[in-house]
């Protein structure tokens, strides 16, 4: 009789240790999966700040351009378009493909002024250059930073066995944001008018 | 990259708390073997005193032993816009919290270093030659290999480590003098009564005494030469682009004057050991591993991801570098292309940078030289160096701040008739001689007319 009570004894006990642990993961597990997906809201904020901030340098430059070179409307015009639909975009994949074709349209404008020298050696456009260029920079390392994080958690919330807490508490899978090469970069054009 | 931090709080930690045990071990083993029997816990008391003593002496002049009296200047955003654009764009590659303050040193040797041991007080600095010799990229890996460090938080690390390691060091040191001094007649008259545990406490206090600071140092060292090399991986895996800071490596590597504010203190910050920068091979007691093989190994980087860092140096140092369990958590990653920016600042620019932050005054030269004029400067006019000719020094430059000038009035009342000097309201010392007569004098100082009413007038 003794003998039974001890083992049940035991049994009880241990499956108790067994409930704490699992209960300890479980919170563990939870508390991880939090952390990274705030670090994922952080790292989207980011990117989306740095998205705004190119709107917002984006009519500044084409005005600074079209001071200097007026026959250049078409391109100019592009740019101005691919923002606005950039602006307008919803979704991730939405905004990634319209942020790709903003970021070539661009890139033919800074080919274009190449043929200007007076506008390359303006300090206002030097100034707005190195901003957008650093601005693209800063989206694709936030994006970067982004993706890294998304791969991360998509692969740990997938796994077993943390996918039980992650389909418990329903921390679903994230979209990464891949920016779709936009169209090549154009030879500039230059107006012998 | 989570798991690398983790990973790297906890061998750290152990670190420290090694270090931690080692010196208590001296503390009590020391204190035996010196004030005999029950001298132990007397031991124990001078080490903890020596601890807060080192990190008190750590914790006030970090930033000036950092430093080592270069006194860089910190850049503001229109600076550098270049320069600051870059830190951002790693400290949105490496999610660190806070963008670091960025410290410009005119040095004409190129170097870098990260300090700060909390998020707000992160800076990264750049010497001026680090500016103009390097391209955009280069610069990019240098200032993500310190965004690298501050990330993975190597510079509270190595300084705690220090920190310990000068503990360790003087508490040896202490026990060492105080035994020779008197340690043998006490050990004669102990002898007696000494037992078997009371021997072996002494035989493991004067194994510490000999080898604890050799082995602390060792432990230091090959840290340090760690964290570089993880740092480099990080760079790597920031920038997606290893070849920047190989050949931004390489620059400085070739540049040999060492920067000028250097000491042992703080060459485990320097992207590149200042005092070693061409050394082949490295010691058990370098700093930072070869740059050669730092070279060697981001240049046969595969790809850009921690495990391509991983496996290039596997190749050429052997044994591994980062975790399993950081490799496992961290995606492939592809390098980018380079891009074709020249560089951040002109040499011209980045002196010219410098000496504004630190209250220098410009005057341009008709003959196309930039005079600057240091704060402090007492003529009104100054030579031009180049050419002769004599220019004036801007208002601005010996304006008087506006409360102090309003504060003072602008009168000074002669009390004798001979010499007579009296201060000013920029704090200038004028001088009156027996021979003034006027009713007005200028200040030297700030150039202000100061009405003087003379002793006649009170005179009787």
């Amino acid at each position: 009789m003794s003998v039974i009570a001890s083992i049940s004894l035991l049994v009880f006990i241990g499956l108790i240790v067994v409930a704490v642990i699992v209960i300890a993961w479980a919170i563990a597990t939870y508390n991880g999966f939090v952390q990274l997906r705030n670090q994922l809201d952080n790292a989207w904020a980011q990117i989306d700040v740095q998205l705004k901030r190119r709107y917002d340098l984006i009519p500044n430059l084409v005005e600074t351009v079209k001071g200097y070179a007026k026959h250049e409307r078409e391109t100019l015009e592009r740019v101005i378009q691919a923002r606005n639909m950039a602006v307008s975009a919803k979704g991730v994949g939405e905004r990634a493909e319209a942020e790709g074709i903003l970021t070539g349209a661009l890139k033919s404008l800074f080919a274009v002024a190449e043929a200007y020298p007076d506008l390359k050696a303006n300090q206002n456009f030097m100034g707005l250059q190195e901003e957008l260029t650093s601005t693209e920079n800063k989206v694709s390392f936030a994006r970067q930073f982004y993706n890294d994080n998304a791969m991360t958690y998509n692969t740990r919330i997938q796994t077993f066995p943390a996918l039980f807490i992650a389909g418990m508490f329903q921390f679903t899978k994230r979209e990464f944001f891949e920016v779709k090469a936009g169209p090549e970069r154009e030879a500039p054009k230059v107006s012998f008018s | 990259m989570w798991e690398q931090i983790r990973a790297n709080r906890r061998r750290s930690a152990m670190l420290i708390s090694l270090m931690g045990v080692v010196l208590v071990l001296l503390g009590y083993c020391g204190g035996e073997m010196v004030l005999g029997g029950g001298g132990g816990f007397i031991g124990l008391i001078v080490a903890v005193v020596v601890l807060l003593a080192q990190l008190a002496i750590y914790f006030a002049g970090a930033q000036a032993l950092v430093l080592g009296g270069a006194g860089g200047a910190e850049l503001s955003r229109d600076d550098c816009p270049r320069l600051f654009n870059i830190v951002e764009e790693m400290q949105l590659a490496s999610g660190l919290p806070v963008t670091p303050k960025v410290l410009l040193i005119q040095d004409p040797s190129p170097n870098a270093f990260a300090f700060g041991h909390k998020p707000e007080n992160y800076t990264i600095a750049v010497t001026s030659g680090l500016l103009h010799r390097l391209n955009r990229d280069e610069l990019q890996g240098v200032i993500a290999h310190e965004t690298g460090h501050l990330k993975n938080q190597d510079v509270q690390f190595m300084m705690l480590a220090a920190v310990m390691l000068g503990s360790i060091a003087v508490l040896s040191e202490i026990i060492w003098r105080t035994m020779r001094l008197g340690g043998r007649a006490r050990s004669r008259s102990d002898s007696r009564g000494g037992g078997q545990a009371q021997a072996i406490l002494l035989l493991i206090g004067l194994l510490l005494v000999i080898l604890g600071p050799m082995m602390a140092r060792l432990l230091y060292f090959a840290c340090s030469r760690k964290r570089e090399f993880l740092a480099d991986a990080s760079a790597a895996q920031f920038t997606r682009y290893p070849e920047g800071l190989a050949s931004a490596l390489e620059k400085i590597a070739q540049a040999a004057e060492p920067p000028a504010f250097t000491n042992n203190a703080n060459t485990p910050m320097f992207i590149v050991n200042p005092l070693a920068a061409t050394a082949e091979s490295s010691s058990v007691f370098s700093t930072h591993p070869p740059t050669g093989k730092r070279v060697r190994i981001l240049r046969s980087m595969a790809g850009a991801a921690l495990a391509d860092y991983e496996a290039a140096y596997r190749k050429a140092h052997g044994g591994g570098l980062i975790g399993a369990q950081s490799l496992q958590s961290s995606p492939a990653q592809a390098k980018r292309d380079a891009s074709d920016e020249g560089p951040v600042l002109g040499r011209r620019e980045a002196r010219a940078t410098v000496r504004r932050n630190a209250g220098y005054v410009p005057v341009r030269c008709t003959c196309g030289m930039e005079i600057g004029v240091p704060p402090g400067y007492e003529r009104k006019d100054v030579r031009c160096v180049r050419c002769g000719s004599v220019w004036p020094v801007p208002a601005a430059q010996t304006a008087v701040p506006p409360v102090l000038a309003a504060a003072q009035p602008l009168r000074y009342t002669r009390r004798i008739n001979g010499w007579e000097s009296f201060r000013c309201g920029c704090g200038h010392a004028v001088l009156i001689s027996p021979t003034f007569s006027g009713n007005s004098i200028r200040c030297t100082g700030c150039g202000r007319q100061i009405e003087v009413s003379t002793l006649g007038t009170a005179r009787n």
